[in-house]
């Protein structure tokens, strides 16, 4: 309700500063009334206009009116008005004729608006490299060399392909594709996209993977790759099971693509790592295509006249990550720069936190809130039911009977009132329904039409306006269940019908109103761990008027960012660190708590209480919102002899000894030390960049020194890949050692270290007197088993904290109210570390802005004289929801938690006792319906 | 910080996967946002994968 889409619209200029910013709109017309159509699609089932659907990537058709895809937001239709038949000739308008609702306005016209905002968010996104601009791949001229958008469509159930994967040359289902990574990315020859676009490597697998599944046995799948950069949480054993799985990984360039034959089966010539020229046939090659700023986001950044950098991504800085060059303009997603899904909605969220804090003082001041009337109260009264059956057009009319339901529906017990419409969700329906339920003096209503996944909440919010509990409400869904999938059969369509209206009828006459159910918020965070990302989410919050407490083990705040001098693109981590821990000092509204540790908490969202221990005793904070940022550090080896020998280092300890390293004329770097292996089979992210920027730093101070990188996969990725560039241009050697075969590393008698390693391109063996080496051990997080049991949240198998949605929800638990942030989460950069932490703040303040906040009230509910205390219900709840409670004498009995509650039923389900009952789903209820067509 | 009282709305350029998330994260936190579009409806590039890794959803 606050959030007001514009679509068919562009930013064309921009005045005022932050705070106070007029924006320019200019919106096209859409030529469909929004408040008429209804999305039946009969104007486009007649609309004699075809052209290229961009949405399936090209390979299919779709019509001049036209939504995007069947889930589209707003389910509306618009007029392509370029292809539009009446706008080139004059004449056509068949989808005026057929529209059933007269939403069609072909006088529609261009709107000026002009937005009066305090900030500005870009989020305008990426577009897929041109691969047409490569004749080395023939992409255009062969059929069979396909993008890996279009491939990602050609697997779609809903793709043109509808799932099943065939070749466009000759509809042959391929047992034979080859992926090509880097098109578009690294690549200077060819194109100007030097950066590494990030995510091709991840996708690639994933689309071999699902054309595994789809194709079956025999189905082989090869990826032509540089490097292998799953440096993603989880992504490297994705990597690793796509390999026992039977995935060919070869690392070479493919450099000619040619027809094998006339069938489009296609040859690819490459050359081996052992230096061997090889052809192979392949029935499909998938190019994985990289990502470019959108030429329209690239207008419209410069239409809020922000800066961009040489790549024309919008320009930032890695300690203020989503700060365009324009105070309140925002930027996030992968205009910012490549990054995959997770990577771009901790951004949003970053970038909704520093709107907020411009902004905080005015807060609410423009937000609306949605009245209704005051509710009926129908307790003891009779059911008196209302039956709404929908004709949905031709949808469900021109199949089933639809009087026939509706005078069915007369018969049914309690019905007091039915009514046909054409249309049930149009806006005059709405109104009519709200009138027939007063006059009639409905307590319950059935809906007979669509589904209520997008339905329900509408007609919920009409019998609302009629004083109506929104519960007290039931949908058949007559129209996908029914005359959709029994199109040909309409009597049958029909009955079905009916049984559905008479399952909704005796689930309806006993639903309960359920009364709104909110819970209190106190307005305070704890912070677990006084790091950067800690420190940074306390500020975000704190300059927004929340209150925070930080709560660190150790005896001074930094954490694992003392260790680091620079960011990737060369900022000052030290001065960074003091001036938030100076910050942190000086602000009201944070108190921090050194040397101290969780030893308890409970509670719920907006309701915590967590039990701290000091060396002065313990103590307990009430809280609102938990971020937990623990952190994480290097961890300790025992192989290439650290500790042993004191020529070798880990880490940052090369930085620390500026006289040793003045000497020293071999240095060398060991990657993946106890990373990407069997102990821990994920890789951690920033070792890569932090050697190269080592290395470019030694050879700048010392163009004599001879520096060695000895790596598995180079992952520099997205613009970091410039400095792996800047590295080779200064002489670093990269040596690339297989796990299988890990350098190994000597003393001899007088303690001078030697290096072994097998190079791959000269094919032997090479000895290297190394001076100092430094090993790159893998990031481990810190001890979290206590605070994860204290606060019922998951870990993964390596004991970082596990997100509710690796994709989708990246910084939130299951659970409301506890948030993850920073090295806690997974190895990641400062500047990721400052994004999640900010995201964890935007998160904790959509909980923490309100007084009190609305819970989904279908909860759970224990009947404790028939529970028996098993504990069976709280074991499996993964949202901390059921407690067991001493209840005297008896032992231990369930207690829920509402404000936990998600009603996902596993509860209920598990009872052996049958003591739990969900509201609204009720096994009485359940029964009911089910019982009306046993 | 601003000096005089702001306005307590946001505009959101672009609504994919990131323009979306800012937008319902400001709204839930007592903003109104105006969400600009240049197609005729919100999604974006997500909309248009198969799956997604690694639960395999749909990206829906």
């Amino acid at each position: 309700m606050n959030i007001e889409l514009l679509t068919l619209s562009k930013v064309t200029g921009i005045e005022g500063e932050e705070g106070n910013f007029k924006v320019f709109i200019k919106k096209s017309p859409r030529y469909v009334r929004m408040d008429k159509c209804i999305a039946c699609g009969a104007c486009a089932e007649k609309c004699p206009s075809k052209t290229p659907d961009e949405y399936n990537a090209n390979l299919s058709n779709r019509k001049a009116i036209y939504v995007p895809y069947p889930q589209a937001v707003p389910l509306k239709y618009a007029i392509d008005a370029d292809k539009c038949i009446y706008f080139k000739k004059g004449k056509c308008k068949a989808c005026e004729k057929l529209c059933p609702t007269m939403a069609i306005n072909f006088d529609d016209k261009e709107e000026d608006i002009i937005l009066n905002v305090g900030s500005v968010v870009l989020t305008a996104g990426f577009q897929p490299f041109d691969t047409s601009k490569f004749d080395t791949y023939q992409y255009g001229k062969f059929p069979n060399v396909v993008t890996s958008l279009e491939f990602e469509r050609i697997l779609s159930a809903g793709g043109p392909a509808a799932g099943h994967v065939k070749r466009p040359s000759d509809k042959k289902v391929p047992s034979k594709i080859a992926w090509l990574q880097c098109v578009g990315s690294r690549d200077l020859n060819r194109c100007d996209n030097e950066y590494c676009s990030s995510v091709c490597c991840m996708y690639a697998i994933k689309e071999s993977m699902i054309a595994k599944e789809h194709i079956g046995q025999g189905f082989e799948a090869t990826i032509f790759y540089m490097d292998i950069r799953t440096h993603g949480k989880d992504f490297e054993k994705y990597y690793e099971r796509a390999k026992k799985e039977g995935l060919r990984f070869i690392r070479s360039r493919v450099h000619t693509i040619a027809e094998a034959d006339k069938t489009g089966t296609l040859k690819l010539a490459y050359v081996t790592d052992e230096g061997e020229k090889k052809e192979e046939d392949f029935d499909m090659v998938v190019l994985s295509v990289g990502m470019e700023p959108a030429d329209s986001a690239v207008e419209a950044a410069r239409k809020l006249d922000i800066a961009l950098d040489d790549y024309k991504f919008v320009k930032t800085d890695s300690l203020s990550p989503v700060s365009t060059s324009r105070p309140g303009i925002y930027v996030a997603g992968v205009i910012q720069g490549c990054k995959d899904i997770p990577q771009s909605v901790v951004e949003a969220s970053a970038a909704a936190c520093s709107a907020s804090i411009s902004l905080a003082p005015a807060r609410g001041s423009s937000v609306k809130e949605k009245v209704f009337p005051t509710e009926n109260d129908v307790a003891g009264q009779d059911p008196r039911i209302g039956v709404f059956v929908c004709n949905c057009g031709v949808n469900i009319g021109g199949i089933a009977d639809v009087p026939a339901i509706a005078e069915y529906a007369r018969g049914l017990p309690s019905v007091a009132h039915v009514q046909e419409n054409l249309f049930t969700c149009s806006q005059d329906t709405q109104e009519k329904m709200v009138e027939l339920i007063k006059e009639h003096k409905l307590n319950r209503i059935v809906v007979a039409a669509c589904t209520p996944r997008t339905h329900e909440p509408l007609f919920q919010e009409t019998i609302q306006n009629a004083g109506l509990n929104p519960y007290l409400f039931e949908m058949a869904n007559i129209r996908n269940q029914c005359t959709w999938c029994h199109s040909e059969e309409k009597e049958r369509a029909t009955d079905k019908a009916k049984d559905l209206v008479r399952m909704a009828v005796a689930r309806v006459a006993l639903l309960e109103p359920i009364p709104a159910l909110s819970v209190g918020v106190n307005k305070s965070t704890l912070v677990l761990g006084g790091g950067v990302a800690g420190m940074t989410s306390a500020i975000s919050l704190a300059d927004q008027g929340f209150p925070v407490t930080i709560v660190e083990k150790s005896s001074a705040l930094g954490g694992a960012a003392k260790e680091v001098s620079k960011t990737w693109d060369g900022k000052d981590v030290n001065a960074f660190v003091s001036g938030l821990c100076a910050k942190i000092e000086n602000h009201p509204d944070i108190k921090v708590i050194l040397n101290s540790e969780v030893v308890n908490a409970a509670g719920f969202v907006g309701n915590f209480e967590t039990t701290i221990k000091t060396v002065e005793g313990t103590f307990t904070v009430n809280h609102g919102a938990t971020i937990i940022a623990t952190g994480g550090k290097a961890a300790e080896t025992e192989e290439y002899l650290y500790g042993k020998n004191p020529k070798v280092t880990l880490w940052h300890d090369i930085e620390h000894d500026p006289e040793r390293l003045k000497y020293a004329n071999n240095i060398v770097f060991i990657q993946c030390v106890g990373s990407r292996d069997e102990a821990r089979p994920y890789c951690s992210r920033i070792c890569c960049t932090t050697s190269v920027m080592q290395a470019i730093f030694i050879k700048e101070q010392r163009p004599d020194a001879n520096v060695f990188i000895l790596y598995r996969d180079m992952r520099t990725y997205g613009e970091k890949e410039v400095l792996y560039k800047r590295a080779r241009e200064k002489g670093v050697v990269f040596i690339r050692y297989a796990r299988d075969n890990k350098p190994k590393v000597t003393e001899a008698s007088d303690g001078s270290l030697s290096v072994e390693v097998f190079d791959p391109i000269l094919q032997q063996n090479l000895l290297i007197k190394a001076d100092i080496l430094n090993l790159k051990t893998a990031i481990e997080p810190s001890i979290n088993e206590q605070i994860a049991s204290f606060y019922k949240v998951p870990l993964n198998e390596e004991k970082f904290f596990m997100e509710a949605h690796a994709k989708l929800r990246p910084v939130d638990f299951a659970s409301d109210g506890l948030y993850v942030c920073g090295l806690a989460h997974y190895p990641k950069p400062i500047d990721e570390s400052i994004e999640q932490a900010m995201a964890a703040a935007a998160r904790a303040a959509t909980v923490l802005s309100k007084p009190s906040i609305m819970v989904s009230p279908l909860v759970s509910q224990v009947n404790a004289e028939v529970c028996i205390g098993c504990g069976l219900c709280a074991e499996v709840c993964a949202f901390g929801a059921i407690v067991l409670e001493e209840v005297g004498a008896k032992g231990k009995r369930a207690k829920n938690i509402p404000a936990s509650c998600k009603g996902c039923g596993l509860c209920a389900a598990s009872c052996p006792q049958k003591a739990i009952d969900m509201l609204h789903f009720r096994h009485s209820q359940l029964e009911a319906s089910i019982c009306a067509v046993a | 910080m601003v000096q005089d009282k702001p306005k307590g709305s946001v505009m959101v350029v672009g609504g994919g996967i990131t323009g979306m998330q800012t937008s319902l994260d400001l709204a839930d936190s007592g903003f109104y946002v105006y969400l600009v579009e240049q197609s005729p409806a919100i999604g974006g590039s997500m909309a248009q994968l198969d799956k997604t890794f690694p639960t395999n959803d749909c990206s829906m």
